[in-house]
């Protein structure tokens, strides 16, 4: 091919740390679409005003560069509670209230955009909370709320990579790594790059895809 | 003068224009009626050059409006077009909407331009809407806010594509009238419509178009009263 | 409750310190804004060419800015380019990265707000008399920019919000630069970047209110 002092070794250190990436993001995507769902729930059902204190926590995830989150995260954690957890929980818990700060809002947009008259008729056919939830609601709001959810875990994925900064080895950070001690950033950024690309843009493609066919009909 | 000579035009496979022959004078008002997909509208945006054609030539005032050399911004200034959809300039006040076009296109000052804008506003009847915005008027209005927009421009030609075939009925009346005020007026018109009772007032001749032919031609009262065409015999039978 | 004593005057004392870094936070978030929205208007023109290699172009940069993380893109700009034996000082390769990603976003988004103006309009400007260049100053960009405007404002946020990527790159003058030098002196962390966090918390909430109110006071139909 051409020349790089790039091993077998060094690759599967590389592969480590997009193995990392995945993790630090499936985890923070899960946990933190649950906590979103719950959030945005509590949102609307509580209504603009009392629903202010966790709307203003939230807020917060989203006005606050996630970088200084994970500081204060590990700070908190480490210098306040003095408790010893890794650098992984703390990054994993951090992601998870930073990606359940934006899902409560894709949440909240997806109730929102079901029709109020749409509800009512559910309500007034005897249909309770709950059924209206789980069979009018849900269905509806699903096809509102799911390429944004797509865009978000997508985001996510791109944004583990801070979480070096509470010493996880993640993709970019191995990457980095190698730069140092290689001294090929160009190829080394490349072989990083076209791993989330690989990844992020047929995700994105297909999320494009559902929001041009749903918003149709 | 309006010349048409064997205009011919096709999207794609589908032939809408075969050879179309009309002469409009001046002070003259032509009605186009046919059934959909006659090619009546198409050759309203033909007319005006926002369509090229295959072959045939029109020509305006002696000015071949498909030349090369046509100045086609230069032209248009001489013939005001008002659509179905009423394309209202959603972000400019009604009386910006008719200024626009007189201040960037002819270059008149604003002053100047809004006194023709109002005086053109005042004539289709929205002299009290003047800083309004397009969203808060009703089809009707917004419809002759279009016309005068077209009329700003001081055009010797007026064409009107079905401009009241996408409003609800209860305003179609507002708009007919102010068309009818135009051609009293001496305004040279082509009107596409389906307002069959608007072309017996209104035109000097109608025309029949179908599949892309103009079958008949007349004065209104031979037209309606004794369709040659047997095409046209079936379309007024229908309408009715 | 906790066996922590916090000293927030160590954090307040270097406010001053602090609040000058914000301001290079707001220049970089700035520039880099202006910078991104020249760009997406010249890729939005690319895209609209016809030309197949500007076409091309404009959809890759589109795609790689949305598709790999923010921090990739500063270090390209950065270490990346040093391949090329090309050396930025931090700041400008802070602000290439910060704008290679702005402007890949925001001509997505004019993409769409494009899309959402229906074609009569440009036709109802030219059967006036305008030219096509007047139909688009006039009637298609004013629309366009009612638009994207809210966009706009969001891709700002996420501007101040990437300028924290600058420490990576050496960068460490700016809001989040000298919070992290302040903490190599004092080692008040969780009080510095508390504080920092509230810096950023003001600047972000002011400009979302901001363009809520220019957006309120600008489009008035």
């Amino acid at each position: 091919m051409f020349d790089t002092a790039l091993t077998a070794n060094d690759l599967v250190f590389l592969a480590k740390g997009a193995g990392i990436t995945i993790l630090v993001t499936a985890i923070s995507v899960v946990i933190g679409t649950l906590l979103g769902i719950l959030f945005g729930v509590i949102r609307v059902q509580l209504g603009p005003v009392w629903a202010a204190p966790l709307t203003f926590f939230l807020d917060i995830f989203r006005s606050v560069p996630l970088l200084i989150q994970l500081v204060l995260g590990n700070a908190f954690v480490g210098m306040v509670l003095q408790l010893q957890i890794s650098g992984f929980t703390v990054a994993c818990i951090v992601l998870s209230l930073y990606t359940s700060a934006y899902c409560a809002e894709i949440v909240r947009g997806g109730i929102d955009a079901v029709p109020e008259i749409t509800r009512r008729a559910a309500r007034s056919l005897g249909l309770t909370w709950g059924q209206d939830m789980r069979y009018i609601v849900l269905p509806l709001a699903t096809r509102v709320a799911l390429p944004s959810w797509i865009g978000l875990a997508l985001g996510v994925m791109k944004d583990s990579a801070l979480v070096y900064v509470v010493q996880v080895t993640e993709l970019l950070k191995s990457t980095q790594i190698l730069i140092t001690r290689l001294q090929e950033p160009l190829f080394l950024l490349l072989i990083c790059g076209a791993f989330y690309f690989v990844i992020s843009f047929p995700l994105a493609r297909f999320g494009g895809y559902l929001e041009k066919r749903w918003s149709n009909d | 003068m309006i010349e048409i000579q064997n205009v011919r035009k096709s999207f794609g496979e589908l032939e809408v224009l075969k050879g179309i022959d009309l002469t409009v004078q001046r002070g003259e008002v032509v009605t186009v009626i046919g059934g959909s997909g006659s090619g009546k509208s198409t050759l309203l945006t033909c007319i005006n050059g926002l369509e090229p054609i295959d072959s045939g030539r029109i020509t305006i005032d002696g000015t071949e409006v498909h030349a090369k050399s046509t100045n086609l911004n230069k032209l248009r200034r001489k013939v005001g077009i008002v659509f179905q959809q009423w394309n209202a300039f959603p972000h400019l006040t009604v009386l910006e909407n008719v200024t626009l076009a007189p201040r960037k296109v002819l270059g008149m000052a604003k002053a100047e331009a809004e006194a023709i804008a109002e005086k053109q506003l005042r004539h289709v009847g929205l002299g009290d809407k003047l800083t309004t915005y397009p969203s808060r008027l009703s089809g009707g209005q917004q419809q002759r806010m279009a016309i005068a927009r077209a009329l700003a421009m001081s055009p010797d030609y007026m064409l009107f594509d079905e401009v009241t075939s996408a409003l609800d009925p209860q305003l179609v009346g507002e708009v007919l009238e102010t068309l009818k005020m135009l051609a009293e007026e001496g305004m040279t018109m082509i009107c596409v419509t389906h307002e069959m009772g608007f072309a017996r007032d209104v035109s000097k001749r109608v025309a029949f178009f179908h599949q892309g032919i103009m079958a008949e031609i007349g004065a209104p009262d031979q037209l309606f009263g004794d369709p040659q065409h047997p095409e046209t015999q079936k379309f007024l039978a229908n309408v009715r | 409750m906790f066996n922590y004593t916090f000293q927030w005057n160590q954090a307040f004392n270097r406010l001053p310190q602090m609040l000058d870094g914000a301001l290079v936070t707001m220049e970089i978030a700035i520039l880099s804004m202006a910078l991104g929205i020249a760009l997406a208007i010249l890729l939005t023109v690319f895209r609209l060419s016809g030309s197949r290699p500007l076409m091309a172009f404009a959809t890759t940069w589109v795609e790689i800015a949305r598709n790999t993380p923010a921090l990739f893109q500063i270090y390209m700009a950065h270490f990346g380019v040093a391949s090329f034996g090309i050396h930025f000082s931090p700041f400008v390769s802070i602000l290439i990265g910060i704008t290679f990603n702005n402007a890949g976003y925001l001509t997505e988004n004019f993409r769409g707000a494009l899309k959402a103006i229906p074609d009569t309009q440009g036709r109802a400007g030219r059967s006036l008399g305008l030219t096509q260049l007047q139909s688009f100053r006039y009637i298609i960009a004013p629309q366009m920019l009612r638009i994207s405007f809210l966009p706009m404002t969001n891709q700002m946020v996420w501007a101040i919000l990437m300028t924290s990527l600058g420490v990576t790159v050496g960068m460490n003058s700016d809001l989040y630069g000298v919070t992290q030098d302040l903490n190599a002196l004092t080692f008040r962390t969780f009080e510095l970047f508390a504080l920092a966090a509230v810096i950023f918390y003001l600047i972000t909430k002011t400009i979302t209110l901001g363009g809520r109110l220019i957006a309120a006071r600008l489009f008035r139909y």
